[in-house]
């Protein structure tokens, strides 16, 4: 991680007031408790969690589509959320991250066919390239992510999304953005296309030296693609560190439980399961504390009143008081 | 160059017997209106003409449905006054969806206070009272106001403008909210990261997958209009008299209803077919375009 970060984020917050009108206030639902993190070209943060957990919301703010309630956003050095007030610098940034999302049924227009949806980011931001060099940038682009040019005129419809989710990459991809958010891009494919839709990502981050925000809840995806990992609970990071470590040495009781609850294809894999009662809580009233305290099988009375700060531990940052105290030594060895 | 989805529409529209049989129907109407002048020649028809030995006469030679109480022809009038009734049903249909469109998407794509005003707006519309204010509306005498162009000719255009004020509130409402519920889809989000400006979102990704819903709330108040149409010209407040139109023709044969009743038969049956055959096209509408394009259907 010697290289420059293209993009920080540095306590980053999103609340969200719900249910308010005329006669009652509304609640402050707090989908994102603070963030921080880097993106360096050419790699991969996962962030996973339950749903709720506010991963989403983090890929939304980075895409620039939310504004932050509060914290800092870089992008290049320079202030995003500054900048999304200025138009011409607005365009600027945007271009520079791009999103697909989980759904490939909804992320393409029904009405517009292929091409003229690759097109698009070039229209709105190129105006300088002509109708032809747009479709010659388009076909282009549909070859290299391994769809047919014959494709170009044809509608979503007619496409598996397997082909649509490439069709959502290839336009991710037409503004040569640095930055993508990837939010579960294969979790609503079947596991036969994940593994070619994961090859393309992996294939086109290489070739432009893109810095990927890989939003999942799928372990065994993340396993895969991941440099480093950022595991969320109730819009908060509870652990952070390389891919490596947190799957080879969890210390967050979160993430051991997260990480027994992923099949392993060996019969004869002896399971620990961690089984973790009750439901995630509401964000509009998180527990006091550590958020994850009543479903924590370490919390003690700290947990229940001091929220834990993210702190390192030999590379790995984690927000626990139990492993800060060591607690979790005794309670469950380490996988 | 018909797209498939057009073609896909299109049979599911073929299929719909009523919705057929309606759209032949207002063809033919439509052709009527259209060639009335041309028609009525053919037909050796004078709808103005007032034959004073002949008043209320049955049908018979040189009167096909006979003639009303000032001796005119009565299948000449109908044949004419179906321009009246299409026109402003056409007409207001068109400008009270527009408006509507415009409304809907405004309110539902930038929401807030903006919404608020606007949906209020709506509900008052709603909640006035039609008729009696559609009357008084009717019988203001405009050039007193300064607007001296809606009294010219037979009131048309003042006819327009006053139903196209009431009939705005369904298509503003519909749009709104399909518009909430697509702003949230993963497409709208996606042309918003590519930075398209909300003017572009609007028109290129949420304006045509509104449509389809919009064409048959319009196709429906068509039906709507013509029929509040001939209540005001039934109460003397539309166009004004020598030009029929079939509520007009509705009022005349009041008067005759004892000796004479099928005077009051043909314009109100041409009214009820009308209308029912708009209602009948809106449903077949909405079923050949109610097949979305749907994930889930997988076709």
């Amino acid at each position: 991680m010697s290289n420059q970060a293209v993009l920080s984020a540095r306590d980053l917050k999103r609340d969200y007031e719900v249910g308010g009108s005329a006669f009652s206030k509304p609640k402050l639902l707090r989908a994102l408790a603070g963030a921080s993190f880097d993106l360096f070209p050419g790699k991969t943060l996962a962030v996973v969690g339950e749903s709720g957990c506010g991963k989403s919301t983090l890929g939304r703010l980075v895409t620039m589509i939310e504004k932050p309630t509060s914290g800092t956003l870089t992008l290049d050095g320079k202030d995003v959320v500054a900048g999304l007030s200025n138009k011409a610098e607005a365009k600027q940034l945007r271009q520079d991250v791009q999103i697909v999302f989980q759904d490939p049924y909804g992320s393409l227009n029904p009405r517009h066919k292929i091409g003229s949806m690759l097109e698009e980011p070039l229209k709105i931001n190129r105006p300088d390239l002509s109708a032809k060099d747009r479709e010659e940038l388009g076909r282009q682009m549909m070859a290299k992510v391994g769809l047919r040019p014959e494709h170009y005129s044809r509608y979503p419809h007619m496409f598996s999304g397997g082909q649509r989710q490439r069709i959502a990459i290839a336009r991710a991809l037409m503004l040569q953005p640095k930055v993508i958010v990837l939010d579960e891009p294969v979790s609503a494919l079947d596991v036969s296309i994940q593994a070619q839709v994961l090859n393309l990502l992996n294939d086109v981050q290489e070739e432009f030296k893109l810095a990927y925000l890989f939003i999942s809840h799928d372990l065994s995806v993340v396993k895969h693609v991941a440099d480093e990992v950022m595991v969320m609970y109730l819009g908060r990071p509870v652990e952070k560190g390389s891919c490596e470590e947190i799957f080879a040495n969890p210390q967050h009781p979160y993430t051991r439980a997260l990480l027994s609850a992923t099949p392993v294809a060996d019969p004869r894999h002896k399971r620990d399961r961690i089984r973790l009662t009750g439901e995630i809580p509401s964000p509009i009233a998180p527990p006091p504390g550590c958020t994850f305290h009543p479903r924590c099988p370490l919390a003690n009375e700290r947990c229940r009143a001091e929220i834990p700060e993210l702190l390192d531990r030999g590379g790995t940052l984690i927000a626990c008081h139990a492993v800060e105290e060591g607690r979790n030594q005794e309670a469950a060895p380490a996988a | 160059m018909i797209s498939p989805r057009s073609r896909r529409i299109l049979r599911r529209f073929v299929g719909h017997w009523p919705g057929m049989a309606s759209a032949v129907v207002l063809a033919l109407l439509c052709l009527t209106a259209l060639f009335a002048p041309q028609i009525l020649t053919i037909l050796g028809l004078d709808p103005f003409a007032t034959d004073l030995f002949l008043l209320k006469a049955p049908p018979g030679p040189g009167h096909p449905l006979g003639t009303d109480e000032a001796g005119r022809d009565v299948l000449a009038r109908l044949i004419l006054a179906s321009r009246a009734s299409l026109t402003v049903g056409l007409t207001t249909a068109l400008a009270a969806s527009a408006i509507g469109t415009l409304i809907g998407l405004w309110a539902g794509y930038f929401g807030g206070r903006v919404d608020s005003i606007l949906m209020r707006l709506t509900d008052g519309a709603i909640a006035l009272p039609l008729l009696p204010l559609l009357i008084v509306l009717s019988a203001i005498d405009y050039a007193k106001v300064g607007l001296d162009g809606l009294n010219e000719g037979s009131g048309l255009a003042r006819m327009v403008l006053i139903l196209s004020l009431f009939a705005w509130t369904t298509v503003a409402r519909l749009v709104r909210a399909e518009t909430m519920s697509l702003k949230t889809r993963d497409f709208v989000v996606a042309a918003t990261a590519l930075g398209a400006t909300p003017g572009r979102v609007l028109r290129r990704h949420i304006l045509p997958n509104v449509l389809g819903a919009v064409i048959v709330a319009t196709t429906l108040a068509i039906g709507n209009v013509i029929l509040l149409e001939s209540v005001l010209s039934f109460l003397g407040l539309g166009l004004s008299p020598p030009t029929p139109s079939w509520g007009g023709m509705l009022t005349n044969a009041q008067n005759t209803l004892w000796d004479r009743p099928e005077l009051a038969l043909w314009p109100g049956l041409a009214i009820f077919l009308t209308v029912i055959a708009f209602n009948f096209l809106g449903d077949g509408l909405r079923n050949a375009l109610a097949a979305r394009e749907n994930p889930a259907a997988g076709r």
